[in-house]
């Protein structure tokens, strides 16, 4: 097996193994671990890891202000600075707000996404041309992927609460707004699974990206598109007991664990994968959910020359001083007429 | 080493090997990397473990306990910079870097994709501070150190260039630049570094600057430019050095001063200080703006650095102009506040004696860009010009990686350019290709020798290209920046790449606009070619 290939087929295998695990363990009257027991302790793992790695990186030092510049800077107050230019090269804290508000809701770097191929191109001496183009359909497979995932996440909340709140109640209405399809079709179902398909797809067709893409960035896509592809042969094709649903996670909600009957395998499956990525959360490329807030090249301002940044572990280093300098080269220098501290026959008397 | 041909090299193959990165080493192959450092020059300045050793050969005379050194030297900066441990810790792998570096851009080595360059490093962290890479190994990307991982990192970590290109488009804006730095660090700490690097740390250490001029010799090169001026404009253009109670203290890197075409930068500040009757002074002993120090270690770059402000405490001046540097400004710009710990209250806010402005934007700093400082000069009409004596120039400007995405300043230049060039003369490369978006020289950050120059032809490629498209397209024939860096490697790159062009510095084309009371008439500009209309020749392509 070559590398891809022994990739793939772990990650593949590790997913469709879980599902085993869980469909089995239900078979085997295994509920209660299933059903309580693991969600539980996938909540557990989730946080304890969450706030373990931002706690972590919130304590180590910034020791530099290195923010990513992609606009002019504040300079001279005539100096012309576009809207872009305040956001992309921010002078305080308050356009870095801006900056990272971009960043995380509209994946503004990736927005600027370019391809660059090399073309053949006769009239050039070196017969060939880099050719720099726009390039979204990344930007539109991440932000496709991450809304369709939120919404999803959001409408789910209606299993959380009792009564269901009127917002999460109208956020399913407008997702299943385009009706044709019994019982009402959300439009993120299709969304998740196209963006999906094509994180996956862009992963194998690309030869450079089948490269450097390991297990651990497989394994996260196929643990979804599982728990995506149970939720919806759920909805649609094989139906579970809802009311029992509701009453088990109203059950682990109010700390009152209780296991209905009625509800089926095909639901404790969905449900353990999704905790299998909650506890797979923190200890993977995941991170960079929260990560991303604690980015120095995107989360500090572009006021190096006006605003002192303090090191907390700045220390003092040795270097060549003047005075040891003109001693190396007093002469020369008063001999060129370089001024100097100390006349060569002052400190010759000195020395002596 | 016979460098290929254009064509040839032009033949970039993006394919990747049919192993995975984890059993493919780095062939050593001259002209693709540059030599191992002298033990004199890691002697001079106290560097560990200086000793004779070569690339090529296997043994590299690593100490015994090197390899426990790299992992301590790892988690020590895991501890002391947040962008490491997070970097390591966020990548996803998106691969939206991988067709921005020109280093894979131009040797198509997917190990030369940031994100891949990064996962070098990355693989040896999660390893050894994982328990997910413990436990899992390959299949999370962990693996061993052993030496050829060492080796590798050697290889990749000086075919990267620290411009953060890379960083622009992640979206979590992991930098490259820092992780290379970094690696360099621990690399350094078991005695692996670069002669170039180290030779010009070294000579800046002891005697001033990368060149490794002594006082007397920095003297007779700027007074040499000087007499130059005099030949060709009539105006004599004074030089004081080491003049306590000067106003300004000028910094510009050895680069301006050592050859062209960066020599003509430096006669055109000489002459625009002249101009201006500016009180300012240079010195022999903070004679270096650039920092090679910075390419090496951030502690060696604050070594080098830490003589500007000293020396300006010394010189009593007011404060501090700095001439046209791409990494000299990011040095400056990033860290030389920090480094020094506090505001240098020794220094008064800039201000400009011209025209009054105060430059509030170095309130902090005490350093003015000189970009900033003729642009300024220009706003308020302070300088009489003839941008006919560019008229032979169809000029193009390539911002320098470190300006653009370590600093910001893109406007400036520009503004300048409009000023001393005739109307219809100024030409931008594609807009995917300029301003933040810049391709780097590729022989920044140390690597611009000689011995690694099809590396570095291959790494200026997506540079060169650009500058390829609007020579053919316009008939561009000079290429405008901001760095000495730049006019010490472009001019080789596109005499490789695109012959007409020629390089130049900004304020060269200031120093050529110029119109001086009692000058001579200017028959040529100031490398002595003939302005349009003058002679019988028309100028432009001639050679200096």
């Amino acid at each position: 097996m070559n590398f891809t290939q022994r990739h793939i087929t772990v990650a593949l295998a590790a997913v469709l193994g879980l599902i085993a695990v869980a469909y089995v363990g239900v078979q085997g009257n295994l509920q209660l671990l299933f059903g309580v027991v693991v969600p539980y302790l996938a909540l557990l793992l989730f946080f304890e890891g969450i706030i373990y790695r931002v706690i972590k990186w919130a304590r180590s030092p910034v020791p530099f202000k290195i923010p990513t510049t992609a606009g002019q800077v504040k300079s001279l107050p005539w100096v012309p600075r576009t809207l872009g230019d305040k956001l992309d090269n921010p002078e305080s804290k308050a356009w870095v707000l801006g900056r990272m508000a971009l960043e995380v809701l509209a994946f503004r770097s990736l927005f600027r996404n370019t391809r660059t191929e090399l073309v053949p191109d006769p009239k050039f001496p070196e017969k060939a041309r880099l050719v720099h183009w726009s390039y979204k359909w990344l930007w539109l497979g991440a932000i496709a992927f991450h809304y369709a995932f939120l919404i999803i996440v959001l409408r789910h909340l209606r299993f959380f609460f009792e009564p269901t709140p009127h917002a999460i109640a109208l956020l399913g209405e407008i997702d299943g707004f385009w009706q044709f399809f019994i019982p009402t079709f959300y439009l993120t179902d299709i969304i998740i699974v196209l963006a999906l398909l094509y994180l996956l797809g862009r992963r194998l067709a690309n030869a450079n990206l089948r490269y450097i893409t390991l297990a651990s960035d497989y394994f996260p896509l196929f643990l979804i598109l599982g728990i995506v592809s149970t939720g919806i042969l759920m909805r649609y094709f094989f139906k579970t007991d809802i009311t029992a649903v509701k009453q088990l996670i109203m059950g682990l909600v109010s700390l009152k664990p209780v296991i209905p009957a009625g509800i089926s395998p095909l639901f404790y499956v969905h449900l353990f994968l999704v905790c299998v990525l909650l506890a797979y959360f923190p200890y993977s490329k995941l991170l960079h959910a929260p990560g991303v807030f604690f980015s120095p090249t995107r989360n500090l301002p572009g006021d190096n020359r006006w605003a002192l940044h303090v090191n907390p572990w700045n220390y003092p280093v040795k270097f060549h001083p003047y005075m040891e300098y003109e001693d190396q080269f007093r002469d020369a220098m008063y001999e060129a007429g370089i001024p100097v501290e100390k006349e060569p026959e002052t400190a010759e008397v000195e020395e002596e | 080493m016979s460098l290929p041909k254009p064509e040839e090299l032009a033949r970039v193959n993006y394919q990747p090997p049919a192993r995975g990165w984890m059993e493919v080493k780095p062939d050593f192959r001259p002209g693709t990397y540059c030599n191992a450092a002298s033990p004199k020059w890691l002697e001079w300045i106290d560097y560990p473990y200086p000793r004779q050793w070569s690339v090529a050969e296997e043994d590299w005379q690593l100490p015994e306990n090197w390899k426990e050194i790299v992992l301590e030297g790892m988690e020590d900066r895991l501890a002391r910079f947040r962008s490491l441990k997070l970097f390591f810790d966020i990548c996803v792998r998106c691969g939206a870097c991988a067709d921005k570096c020109h280093f894979f851009l131009g040797t198509g080595d997917p190990k030369n994709m940031p994100v891949l360059r990064a996962e070098l490093l990355r693989s040896v962290y999660k390893r050894y501070f994982t328990r997910i890479g413990k436990a899992l190994g390959e299949l999370v990307g962990a693996r061993d150190l052993d030496e050829k991982v060492i080796k590798e990192w050697f290889f990749y970590l000086y075919q990267c260039t620290i411009c953060r290109r890379c960083s622009l488009f992640c979206p979590y804006g992991i930098d490259m630049a820092e992780m290379t730095l970094l690696g360099r660090e621990m690399l350094a700490s078991i005695g692996i570094n670069i002669d170039w690097a180290m030779a010009s740390v070294a000579q800046c250490y002891d005697k001033g600057s990368h060149i490794g001029a002594t006082p007397q010799a920095f003297k007779d090169m700027i007074d040499f430019l000087a007499e130059e001026n005099e030949r060709i404009t009539g105006i004599k253009t004074p030089v004081s050095y080491n003049r306590k109670g000067a106003e300004i203290l000028f910094v510009t890197p050895s680069g301006d001063y050592f050859a062209d075409p960066g020599t003509f930068t430096l006669m055109g500040y000489l002459l625009l200080f002249t101009y201006l009757d500016l009180d300012w002074t240079f010195s022999t002993y903070a004679a270096e703006g650039g920092n090679f120090g910075w390419f090496v270690s951030h502690e060696m770059g604050k070594r080098l650095n830490a003589k500007i402000y000293h020396e300006a405490e010394r010189l009593k001046v007011k404060w501090i102009l700095g001439g046209e540097c791409g990494h000299m400004w990011r040095v400056c710009n990033q860290y030389m506040p920090t480094w020094f710990g506090q505001v240098p209250s020794f220094l008064e806010v800039p201000v400009s004696p011209v025209t009054g402005t105060v430059f509030e934007n170095a309130r902090v700093h005490k350093m003015v860009h000189i970009s900033e400082f003729t642009a300024d000069l220009l706003r308020h009409n302070k300088l009489k010009l003839d941008p006919q004596r560019n008229a032979h120039i169809k000029l193009t400007f390539h911002d320098s990686c470190n300006t653009s995405r370590g600093m910001g300043i893109f406007e400036e230049p520009r503004y300048i350019i409009q000023h001393v060039l005739p109307e219809g003369h100024f030409f931008e490369m594609p807009p995917n290709t300029i301003r933040e978006k810049t391709f780097c020289c590729g022989s920044s950050s140390g690597i611009n020798a000689n011995e690694n120059m099809e590396l570095r032809m291959q790494g200026g490629f997506p540079r060169a290209n650009a500058v390829r498209y609007v020579h053919e397209r316009y008939g561009v024939n000079h290429l405008g920046c901001i760095c000495a860096l730049d006019r010490a490697t472009l001019p080789t790159l596109l005499q490789y790449w695109v012959p007409e062009v020629e390089v130049t510095g900004i304020t060269e084309l200031v120093g050529n606009a110029l119109v001086f009371e009692g000058e001579i008439e200017r028959t040529t500009d100031l490398r002595d070619r003939d302005l349009v209309g003058v002679g019988e020749q028309e100028g432009g392509e001639e050679e200096e």
